[in-house]
């Protein structure tokens, strides 16, 4: 086990240190040094110039990026010439706004599913599955900002009783306790999720209620609600492990849209005034942590897994 | 791509090669009756038929106005001269539609071919030759797979500007990763097989081996693939252009248009939200069924093996 989490580890540095590599070099080239957005557009060449060397934008690119990588080893994530701000303070002051959204809806979204799955598989092909499984494939069709607009203008205009946009507040207990104005955004990234969770936790549901063991579980006379929470519910939930370490991705996308929609001062919406007003700085700090975030996300997931299921040998 | 030549009708006297498409033609009509046999994929066929006649043909039938903007006639609703209304710039918003499909169509199938050209031929080559030169290019696929794509790709819009071309290659860009991995799963496998022993022992090179029997036998994994990167290409133009990086004016997408609509939902103008946020959902939802249905097929096909 200990020579497998050693091995997954070192992997996973390899592939988070050939991402850095990758996105430095990818936002280098679009936007090679800051100088025009510090010293203004009317500024001379040779301002610029000697503003870069003064910087440190005019060294050779690797030694630009270990600068970087160093001082992001050291908590610094660079200097926000926008804002006039370090991107650190910016984040911090947004991430736990972020965190709650995503990590409640995620939470809801394996609550509802799971269960959700597993009565369709039961009752495979009935009324409630066909249904369920209908509303799983448009939402899974659905971009997450449609949805949004739906759930604005059914719970919010046309039945007021929430409001269309998140709470502005800046103290994270007051956004947790405002349900009025989170129930919107937390239900869209919720929805979105359970639709891909549900398909994926009804088939395999399926594939283990065909298996020997829930027979036998059967014959021997065990209750339905038995043969389901001893054998099915631990079995079929298994590959969920994986489907969320793979889904944060689609967590950190479906924030950036949903915050963006309702207004929610997270990061994703961080994300969104950083393009429109093109603050490399941010931006790279954000996508840098956000692939950070999925390679943690799939170490955690199998991991997890090879704990959870002891029948997978570590190779 | 290299594909199709193969599946060209087999000329008499020359006999097949093992492995090549034309020799398992059969198993090869028994997926595509088991595809139409399917009652979704058969709707979702004729539904991404009825929205490429819709957004190609529909323009020259039902003809409007995309060029220029007229303020007079903003924000009509529907009417006997324009079917969906207008929408703030006084376009005709079926019209705009059809516009805005365009794009979403040409974009989601120029992505997916970029993707899978890249992939298959990637995962191809690291399947075949295998050993470090794999495991080292198999890392760098991981490398892509953990770059937020989305984000990337809202970054690259912004800074050289969206049209159907640079969507299309910067989408396919950065969707490559999961094709590759499939053809090189289903490459470590039909490596082993005696028909590319036989191949390899007739001299076949290399490229030969890649074009003539390891791409089309793994072709069955890339068309499904296909389907689903259509759907998420069209789903990522309609997120860039909801946020506002989408095509520039007079062009448009769909995404670009639910945003402009989204404005002016506290009025009820209805028509300029809900039918083209209907179109996205139907259009993705048709690919999807393909390729659900596609990938159903080709399990049977599989088991015939």
């Amino acid at each position: 086990m200990s020579a497998y989490l050693i091995r997954r580890i070192g992997t996973s540095i390899i592939v988070v240190v050939g991402v850095s590599i990758f996105m430095f070099v990818l936002l280098h080239a679009i936007y090679p040094s800051p100088a025009r957005a510090v010293l203004g557009l009317r500024a001379p060449q040779s301002t610029i110039n000697a503003w870069n060397k003064a910087n440190g934008y005019d060294d050779p690119l690797i030694v630009q990026y270990l600068h970087y990588m160093n001082q992001l080893l050291h908590g610094n994530l660079g200097w926000s010439y926008v804002e006039n701000q370090s991107v650190l303070s910016l984040f911090t002051e947004r991430l736990a706004r972020s965190v709650y959204l995503s990590g409640i809806s995620l939470i809801f979204a394996i609550v509802i599913a799971i269960p959700l799955g597993i009565f369709q598989a039961v009752r495979r092909n009935s009324i409630g599955d066909n249904v369920a499984t209908s509303l799983a494939f448009i939402l899974y069709s659905m971009p997450s900002f449609f949805l949004g607009l739906i759930l604005i203008q059914v719970f919010a205009l046309s039945i007021p009783i929430f409001s269309f946009e998140a709470s502005q507040s800046t103290s994270i207990w007051t956004v947790m306790g405002d349900w009025n104005a989170m129930t919107l955004p937390i239900a869209t990234l919720t929805l979105i999720t359970v639709a891909a969770y549900s398909r994926y936790m009804r088939s395999s549901s399926m594939d283990v209620l065909a298996q020997d063991y829930i027979k036998v579980a059967r014959a021997k006379g065990l209750p339905q609600r038995l043969v389901l929470l001893r054998h099915l519910v631990r079995n079929a939930s298994l590959p969920m492990v994986t489907l969320i370490g793979l889904s944060l991705p689609i967590l950190l996308a479906g924030n950036l849209i949903t915050e963006s929609l309702f207004n929610y001062q997270g990061l994703g919406l961080l994300f969104f005034e950083s393009l429109q007003k093109v603050d490399y700085p941010v931006l790279l700090a954000y996508t840098l942590a956000g692939a950070v975030l999925v390679v943690i996300g799939n170490l955690i997931a199998d991991v997890a897994l090879t704990i959870a299921d002891p029948r997978i040998r570590l190779a | 791509m290299a594909v199709t030549s193969s599946q060209a009708p087999l000329d008499i006297g020359r006999a097949p090669e093992g492995g090549e498409v034309g020799a398992i033609q059969s198993g090869w009509r028994l997926a595509l009756r088991e595809f139409m046999s399917n009652r979704l994929a058969v709707i979702g066929l004729a539904m991404l038929l009825f929205f490429v006649l819709f957004c190609f043909v529909g323009p020259l039938i039902y003809r409007t106005n995309q060029l220029s903007t007229n303020l007079i006639d903003a924000n009509q609703p529907p009417s006997a001269a324009h079917l969906l209304g207008t929408d703030t710039d006084g376009f005709d918003n079926l019209g705009r539609i059809m516009k805005g499909g365009q794009a979403a169509l040409e974009i989601g199938f120029f992505a997916a071919f970029v993707a899978i050209t890249i992939g298959a031929l990637y995962g191809a080559v690291c399947g075949l030759i295998g050993g470090i030169f794999d495991s080292t290019l198999m890392r760098i696929v991981d490398v892509f797979l953990s770059v937020p794509f989305l984000f990337v790709v809202l970054i690259l819009a912004v800074k050289y500007g969206a049209t159907v071309l640079s969507l299309s290659l910067v989408i396919g860009a950065f969707s490559w990763q999961v094709p590759a991995r499939l053809v090189r799963g289903e490459v470590l496998t039909i490596r082993e097989r005696d028909f590319v022993l036989a191949a390899r022992t007739a001299g076949s090179g290399r490229w030969r081996l890649i074009s003539r029997h390891l791409l089309p036998n793994a072709f069955g994994v890339v068309i499904v693939n296909v389907t689903f990167q259509v759907a998420d290409a069209i789903l990522a133009v309609a997120y860039v252009g909801f946020l506002g990086f989408g095509l520039h004016f007079p062009n448009v997408d769909w995404g670009d248009q639910l945003s402009d609509g989204l404005t002016y939902m506290q009025d009820g103008y209805w028509w300029l939200i809900y039918p083209v946020g209907a179109c996205i959902v139907l259009t993705v939802m048709a690919l999807n069924f393909i390729g659900d249905a596609l990938r159903d097929s080709l399990d049977v096909r599989l088991r015939r093996r």
